[in-house]
């Protein structure tokens, strides 16, 4: 039986990933990745108040095998952890929890390390205790794929520019990109900032 | 259930290739005894293949494999015909060995066009008919293609060839043995085939050359193959393969009727029980063989990898990697999505796979598409 190069815990996660599904009342949910990647996770957190642990985390995924096994390994890792801890989480982490991943695949265990910070910072941009800057903006957006490059938006210098006023967020993206790109990269802008109560335009 | 990669080999065709190995070894240009039985194995063995496409025996020049045969006739037409014309056109739907040696021909001066296709898969003939030129010298259009299963209207983009007096090459890599593929009707020039498509042994493959093509040869040496292929004949692999085209010819029709009502319960099954999924290709014009599921908000190789550990092997057309997005060339090119094409899944059966095959497959199919979808951030709640 093949197991495209897979090791026995990656199977097992992905056979039996801890921590599916979805938290409807969730505190924080952010989606990273992309659709057209075939890369991409939506992660749930509860987080207690008080003593700011992680309580409760579940995942939603569209991707493939080393997709599900990182973020379920991911959630496992963070679950029970106060935010600070969670925040330590590295991919290699990840990786070593899985007993290693192919080489090709590692970028699955970064998306959801990245996944697991995008959402912690939003929680605390929610919580007042974080300030919703040219900065954190520009975090949010590494969770956003550019297909073409498979690389996150950022790091493709897909991003031209970002103003942040207020509550009002602007995004510019690069000129040459085509329209079909701009729209499916816009949509993935406007879910990754969606739940902090902003208004986003992105051009 | 992944019939389109490869196929186990018959019992006939293992029994056949065994006879040859022990009898047979001789080196089939030797004029002594063993030599000559080679040689008859051989010449035995190209009757039965022309028979196969309708070809005489002297047209049917032995072959590594499709790959092979692909770039001999894509290759061999272009060069011994560039001072006629460097313009060569096929679809954007080939196999990359079809596509490979274009490619190459691009970097040598040639020009090629990728005609595009229809929604089902389909090449539109009034397309290709407007895309020729005065120095349009190839036209490479594949039977049915390995992913979608999509048959493609070669009788008539064949006699619009003809009538322009252009080469006219189709790979028929997936459709010779699995249904009607005689050169004549098809009106080709050349044809690829390869045999462990057809419960054949690997490495063995034939192109069939219409007397009179001009075509330079694939290898150069002591001049075997009628000089366009040199090289000691595998006669034992090339036994195996008249042995398997044998059988597929036999059981044509039986195989059709068979595989296309286990293909047909399949899709049934599956669609009307997972929502929003859907056959990609045509239905209608279709390898009895094949079909190629879509599914909304799943990503084809989590698909691929629970069903294996059914013991289900099938194929998708989503490959994840970091460099970039590979959604399979096909499945684009009929106009999905990357997200579309990323869940995908081929399903080819064979000959002797079971009705009750079948049904095991077609609930395996279900219940993890559900589990995925269930962990699907795409879900409608
Ligand atoms: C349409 C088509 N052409 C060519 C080939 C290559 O054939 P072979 O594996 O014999 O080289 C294949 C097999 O993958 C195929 O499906």
């Amino acid at each position: 039986m093949s197991n495209l190069g897979y090791t026995e815990k990656v199977l097992d996660h992905f056979r039996n990933p801890r921590n599916p599904g979805r938290i409807e009342d969730a505190d924080v949910t952010t989606k990273v990745g992309s659709a057209a990647c075939g890369d991409m996770v939506q992660l749930y957190l509860k987080v207690n108040p008080d003593t700011e642990v992680i309580e409760d985390i579940k995942f939603e995924s569209f991707g493939c095998a080393a997709n599900i096994a990182s973020t379920s390994a991911t959630t496992e890792l963070a679950k029970g952890k106060t935010l600070e801890e969670a925040k330590k989480v590295h991919f290699k982490d990840v990786v070593e929890e899985l007993g290693g991943l192919p080489k090709h695949k590692v970028h699955c265990a970064m998306l959801a390390t990245s996944g697991l910070k995008a959402a912690i910072m939003k929680y605390e941009a929610k919580r007042g205790k974080r300030t919703v800057d040219e900065d954190f903006v520009k975090r949010m957006m590494t969770g956003v794929l550019d297909p073409a490059k498979g690389l996150n938006i950022v790091a493709a210098k897909r991003v031209d520019r970002i103003e942040v006023e207020g509550k009002k967020v602007r995004v510019v993206l690069s000129k040459d990109l085509d329209d079909d790109t701009r729209a499916t990269m816009a949509e993935d802008i406007l879910s990754a900032l969606t739940g902090l109560d902003l208004e986003v335009s992105v051009e | 259930m992944d019939h389109a990669s490869t196929t186990p080999m018959a019992p006939e065709v293992i029994e056949a290739m065994k006879t040859a190995f022990v009898e047979t070894f001789g080196n089939a240009s030797s004029l002594h005894q063993p030599g000559l039985a080679a040689r008859g194995a051989l010449e035995e063995a190209r009757e039965g293949v022309a028979g196969l496409i309708g070809a005489k025996a002297e047209e049917v020049y032995f072959t590594s494999g499709g790959t092979e045969s692909d770039n001999f006739a894509i290759k061999g037409v272009a060069l011994r015909n560039r001072d006629r014309g460097r313009h060569i056109i096929t679809t954007s739907i080939e196999h990359p060995a079809v596509l490979e040696p274009c490619r190459y021909l691009e970097q040598q001066g040639f020009e090629v066009t990728y005609l595009p296709v229809t929604k089902e898969g389909l090449v539109e003939v009034d397309v290709l008919e407007s895309v020729i030129r005065k120095d349009t010298i190839l036209i490479s259009m594949m039977h049915a293609n390995n992913e979608i299963g999509t048959i493609q209207p070669i009788a008539e983009a064949g006699s619009i060839a003809r009538d322009r007096g252009i080469a006219f090459h189709t790979d028929a890599v997936q459709t010779v043995g699995k249904i009607p593929a005689k050169v004549d009707d098809l009106g080709v020039d050349l044809l690829s085939v390869s045999s462990h498509k057809l419960h054949g042994p690997k490495g063995v493959g034939a192109l069939y050359i219409r007397e009179g093509t001009n075509i330079e040869p694939m290898m150069l040496g002591g001049g075997h193959e009628r000089g366009m292929r040199s090289g000691t004949e595998n006669v034992p692999g090339i036994v195996g393969l008249a042995a398997a085209a044998d059988l597929a010819g036999r059981n044509l029709e039986g195989d059709m009727t068979h595989l296309a009502g286990m293909r047909d319960r399949l899709a049934e099954f599956v669609l009307v029980r997972v929502k929003d999924s859907w056959v990609n290709g045509s239905r209608t014009r279709r390898l009895p063989n094949n079909l190629n599921l879509g599914f909304s908000y799943i990503e084809g190789e989590a698909l691929l990898l629970r069903l294996d550990a059914e013991g289900i092997a099938v194929s998708t057309g989503s490959a994840c990697s970091s460099k970039k997005t590979v959604a399979s060339h096909v499945l684009t090119a009929i106009g999905l999505r990357p997200e579309e094409a990323h869940g995908s899944l081929r399903i080819t059966l064979g000959r002797e796979n079971t009705d009750e095959e079948v049904d095991f497959v077609a609930r395996a199919i279900v219940d993890v598409a559900e589990k995925l979808l269930a962990m699907s951030p795409f879900r409608r709640s």
